[in-house]
């Protein structure tokens, strides 16, 4: 298990434990964690899953494929630490790692 | 009742109702919430099961929307198969097929859609299908496999999935479609065209122009019969040829319906207590200023929103470009808008390259839907556009040289 926090835009703090192999998108929806949509359910086809990768984990989760960083572009307030969590899959190495949400997905 | 404290009471745990319970507790509803669905699975997507399902690539656990023990941790009382047979709108209850009354404050209707049934004779043999559930899935993907031949009725979205994972698979494949092209009601020429090239070229036949008149077969199907006199042999066949909402509850309640549930932007039909949402509801879609049923798991998502929201006296959501989106080999299909009051096309890209977006324009150049052909740059801005009504000039749209940013950015 790897713990994730979740910061939500006003602040408040989310932190749970994600199975390896599931990506972050999904370690959000299956505790109901506001703040991450997911409406197209990880099939990188909505942008509704964007989140700020902590400063210091950007190098452990690694940058966005093409196809990805081309949905990226047009995202609300979309930053150079922006990720579509769908696409980030949890891995040991990710043990803390910590994201925060847009004001909005939409 | 007062404020969130009361019943809720969520008919169909499919896609919007299984989100709606979810929002509800995110939203701060403290009051019971009940949701009722005629499946025997907790609330599922339904995408994956024309594509990734069907192909073997995904099982039930990655289907779930939530995982099973998130209905006990959020206290949603989960009742599955269970159907409800009757509102009484004076009692404020709903009436469960075997007779049980369940009590409501407020009720949300969401009993989504089935599958258009095709009026020939012979589809009761064994091994015709329609797709609509999980179950549907699993009865496909056995009659499915190398060598095995289905003939596909109606070239939707459905049909051309269930068409590219029926050939991952190593069946033969037949498309039967009435129109002159595929996805006629829901997309334009040039897409349809290049979507039935594509298909072609991997291996996929089609019968465009062609009438069913009958299925024939001793137990199970064996041949389609069209009305030009030809049968087609099949071991499996698909009926793909649309949906019909799940209207007739509220219907009986004297909820007014007109292809759907009618309802308002806050997804409230017009019994003060019950609101509608999913492919059962007919609802406002404000930018382009019509009512319209949309079958889409973002529709479905946005309404239950929109009923949380109003439940639980948050301010309403902003409203979203209807958008949609299909997956087929390595085609990543994205749609947002509705093509309604369209002038023009504008195509950027090429066809051959499998990369291109078809753009609709009304008279004075406003976006009103994009078509995206693994295209997502074209996508995600022509969302943009639709949304802002920002005219764009169609010169600089067609030339790939100028940058989606730089045509957004007008
Ligand atoms: C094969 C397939 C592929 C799809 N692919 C895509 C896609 O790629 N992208 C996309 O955006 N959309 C897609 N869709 C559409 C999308 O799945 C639907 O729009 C979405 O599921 C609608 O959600 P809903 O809750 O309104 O209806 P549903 O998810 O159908 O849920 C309704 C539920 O209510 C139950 N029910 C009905 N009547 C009663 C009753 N009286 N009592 C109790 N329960 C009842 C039904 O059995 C069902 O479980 C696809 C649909 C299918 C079938
Ligand atoms: S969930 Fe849709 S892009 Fe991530």
């Amino acid at each position: 298990m790897a713990k994730i926090t979740y910061v939500e835009f006003n602040g408040t703090e989310h932190t749970v434990e994600v199975k390896p192999g599931l990506s972050v998108m999904e370690g959000a929806i299956r505790n109901n964690i506001p703040g991450i949509d997911a409406d197209c359910g990880g099939a990188c086809a909505c942008a509704t899953c964007h989140v700020f990768v902590d400063p210091a984990w950007t190098e452990k989760v690694g940058g966005p494929s093409a196809m990805e960083e081309s949905m990226l572009d047009f995202a609300d307030g979309v930053q150079p630490n922006s990720r579509l969590s769908c696409q980030i899959k949890v891995r040991d190495e990710l043990d803390g790692l910590i994201v925060k949400t847009p004001e909005n997905q939409h | 009742m007062s404020g969130t404290d009361g019943r809720v009471v969520i008919v169909g745990a499919g896609h919007a109702g299984g989100t709606a319970a979810a929002f509800l507790r995110q939203f701060g509803w403290t009051g019971e919430i009940v949701l009722i669905g005629d499946e025997p699975l907790i609330p599922y997507h339904r995408p994956p099961l024309s594509k990734a399902w069907l192909k073997g690539e995904a099982d039930e656990e990655s289907l779930a929307l939530r995982p099973a023990d998130f209905y006990g941790e959020q206290a949603l009382a989960l009742r599955l198969n269970e159907q409800v047979a009757r509102i009484d709108t004076a009692a404020h209850a709903v009436i469960l097929s075997h007779g049980e009354r369940v009590a409501y404050d407020r009720l949300i209707l969401a009993t989504g859609a089935r599958a258009r049934p095709l009026a020939v004779p012979g589809v009761g043999l064994q091994n015709v299908f329609s797709l609509r559930s999980a179950a549907d899935a699993e009865g496909i993907k056995r009659a499915l496999g190398i060598g095995r031949r289905i003939a596909i009725i109606g070239g939707g979205y459905i049909g051309l999935e269930v068409a590219a994972s029926a050939r991952a698979l190593g069946a033969e494949v037949t498309v039967i479609e009435r129109e002159a092209r595929l996805l006629a009601r829901v997309a334009s020429e040039p897409l349809s065209r290049f979507f039935e090239a594509y298909h072609r070229a991997r291996g996929v036949r089609f019968e465009l122009g062609a009438q069913v008149a009958a299925l024939d077969g001793t137990g199970a199907v064996e041949a389609v019969h069209l009305s030009d006199g030809r049968a087609l042999a099949c071991d499996a066949a698909l009926i793909g040829v649309g949906a019909l909402p799940n209207e007739e509850l509220a219907r009986e309640a004297g909820l007014t319906c007109e292809n759907g549930v009618v309802v308002d932007e806050a997804a409230r039909t017009s019994d003060p207590h019950i609101y509608a949402i999913g492919d059962m509801s007919c609802r406002p879609i404000a930018l382009y200023g019509r009512r319209h049923r949309l079958e889409s798991v973002p529709n479905a998502i946005e309404q239950a929103r929109q009923a949380a929201s109003d439940l639980c006296g948050k301010p309403a959501p902003a409203p979203e470009v209807p958008w949609f989106w299909s997956d087929q080999y390595d085609l990543k299909l994205q749609i947002a808008g509705l093509a309604f009051d369209v002038d023009r096309l504008v195509l950027r890209g090429d066809l051959d390259e499998a990369r291109f977006a078809v753009f609709h324009l009304d008279a004075r150049n406003h976006v009103q839907a994009v078509e995206a052909v693994n295209a997502p740059a074209e996508f995600m801005a022509g969302r943009q556009l639709i949304q802002q009504r920002k005219q764009v000039a169609p010169e600089k749209l067609r030339d790939m040289s100028v940058s989606m940013k730089a045509v957004a950015a007008g």
